[in-house]
């Protein structure tokens, strides 16, 4: 099927010697990597062993908090991501991101979704309104709310909070999305239209996605990565690293001797 | 051994029980006395005539009115202080040493007795101007509502969860947006609890506007003059030996204590609302 992402070929983004500091504490350690355009890659590995540290480099999140700090380079579209001269904002745009938790706004659906656009696109209302549709219906939520957009986003259920979370952020047309975690607190059948929505969203966007369950990586991701202790151990096809992993610390994280 | 327990058990229940019957029993006693004497004066002689003469007949419109313009006023400009301080030390008090100053400062302010507040603008107002005034009044009040708002503001935007930000800030949202629009709004009725708080402990002060206010027997709303107010005009009339003054006192008392009750059963509204929301 696929071959191993390389560093040139259709990568939308790509990692070079990151390093990453909680203070003192080194949590990232000199990772290199690329992540293929209209793909899904998933990151895997015991808890505390970066995943998340290292999705949360691709939007600077980690800038929220003054203690954290990341060195290397991050390459998207020919432009060092890590620069400080690249403006925050503009690039959180450019690079969604949906949380563990449903965080949805504490204000009615269609503002919810609205949010984001509002901030860099000067909408007429009949616009407005209908970027908030597409994104609704894109994330599989539109046929369920389009009766109440004037409810509040807290109302919701728990797995259609998420999918409003995940309508918000495409309504902004990021060219990236980043999934932390996005199904860890849903029931089965949430996680299920979940995981069909990140299969027909990786045609119009690159994915990112961030999990704890194996079966969730080997099902939805074309890319995975291991990681361990800050490190990333292994990197190939999804196929590949589940069926025939070269590293014995990957072959006995999947198989569950440890982890 | 399990006889024993109940015992014990049916000893704390006996002796909790009696604690809060104590408790309560003042407290209904006081609202008792405060219904009784003051019911008699509740007509609308109070609300349309002026604090009278020890041998007249009157009311109290110019004190209710004095009332009224300095606590609006005080919370007008105690509450945006108050709140752009407690946002200040929630969004942006991480690092520094400003912020553990402020807050500690506060902290001493929020629990200073509202006497010293009194003299402190006595000595750097009243005294230098040379008069009572009801800015004075207003400058005193505010200074009580400032710590009071910036401590519920804080601990409010504290409950937020970070997630929430994040949220925010991964669309591409600016600081002060994140605040102006997500954060505040999360914590708006947790917000306007803590400056109805305020409002309620501002209305009862007597010892501050002694100092600052002080009283007037006629209708006055001049801000720049001594201003009647309610709490003074209670102290002044409860503690004189004339009977129809001391029935005007009482209710008085009873109208500020109904105002603080519908304020307190307002604020409870909001802040039960508040936890259905975030339920």
């Amino acid at each position: 099927m696929n071959e191993i992402p390389d560093m040139a070929n259709n990568a939308k983004v790509t990692i070079h010697d990151l390093d990453f500091f909680y203070a003192k504490y080194h949590a990232l350690k000199s990772i290199n990597m690329a992540i293929t355009k209209n793909k899904v890659t998933a990151f895997i590995g015991p808890s505390g062993c970066g995943k998340s540290t290292l999705l949360r480099t691709f939007n600077r999140m980690y800038q929220l908090y003054p203690s954290q700090e990341a060195k290397g380079k991050i390459i998207m579209d020919s432009r060092n991501i890590l620069d400080a001269k690249q403006d925050l904002n503009i690039l959180r745009a450019k690079v969604g991101m949906v949380f563990q938790k449903p965080t949805p706004f504490p204000m009615s659906i269609f503002d919810n979704v609205a949010f984001g656009v509002k901030l860099y696109e000067p909408l007429k209302r009949n616009e407005l309104a209908e970027r908030v549709e597409w994104a609704l219906d894109k994330a599989a939520l539109w046929d369920e709310v389009k009766d109440k957009l004037q409810h509040s986003g807290t109302s919701l259920s728990g797995g259609q909070q998420q999918r409003l979370c995940i309508a918000r952020t495409i309504a902004v047309k990021p060219e990236v999305v980043l999934l932390d975690e996005p199904t860890s607190a849903l029931d089965p059948i949430s996680t299920a239209r979940i995981e069909d929505l990140i299969f027909t969203l990786k045609q119009d966007y690159t994915i990112v996605i961030v999990t704890h369950n194996m079966q969730q990586a080997a099902r939805v991701s074309d890319y995975t990565a291991y990681m361990y202790l800050g490190e990333l151990i292994e990197f190939g096809n999804t196929d590949t690293i589940f069926t025939t992993p070269k590293q014995r610390a990957t072959e006995d994280y999947i198989t569950g001797k440890f982890g | 051994m399990y006889t024993r327990r109940r015992i014990v058990n049916a000893i704390n229940l006996i002796g909790s029980v009696l604690a809060m019957g104590i408790g309560l029993a003042w407290l209904f006693w006081i609202l008792f006395t405060l219904f009784s004497k003051g019911f008699g004066g509740m007509n609308l002689a109070l609300f349309t005539q002026m604090t009278p003469a020890p041998d007249e007949n009157g009311g109290l419109l110019n004190a209710i009115a004095g009332s009224i313009a300095m606590v609006t006023i005080a919370t007008a400009i105690g509450t945006p202080v108050g709140i752009m301080a407690g946002t200040y030390l929630a969004e942006f008090g991480q690092r520094g040493w400003l912020a553990p100053v402020t807050r500690f400062i506060n902290d001493i302010l929020l629990s200073a007795p509202s006497i010293v507040i009194g003299l402190f603008v006595y000595t750097v107002y009243v005294a230098r101007v040379g008069h009572f005034s009801g800015w004075a009044g207003v400058l005193a009040l505010s200074l009580i509502v400032i710590p009071v708002v910036v401590r519920t503001t804080e601990d409010m935007l504290r409950l937020i969860p970070n997630s929430l930000r994040e949220a925010a800030a991964a669309l591409g949202a600016p600081h002060w947006k994140i605040i102006t629009l997500v954060t505040w709004r999360a914590s708006k009725a947790g917000i306007l609890t803590g400056i109805l708080l305020a409002i309620a402990r501002i209305s009862g002060e007597t010892a501050p506007l002694l100092f600052t206010a002080l009283n007037n027997q006629f209708w006055s709303v001049d801000m720049n003059r001594p201003m009647a107010n309610l709490p003074v005009v209670i102290f002044q009339f409860a503690m004189s030996p004339y009977e129809y003054w001391q029935e005007l006192a009482w209710a008085g008392a009873l109208l500020i204590t109904l105002s603080v009750l519908a304020l307190n059963i307002i604020a409870r509204f909001f802040l039960r609302k508040h936890e259905q929301i975030n339920q």
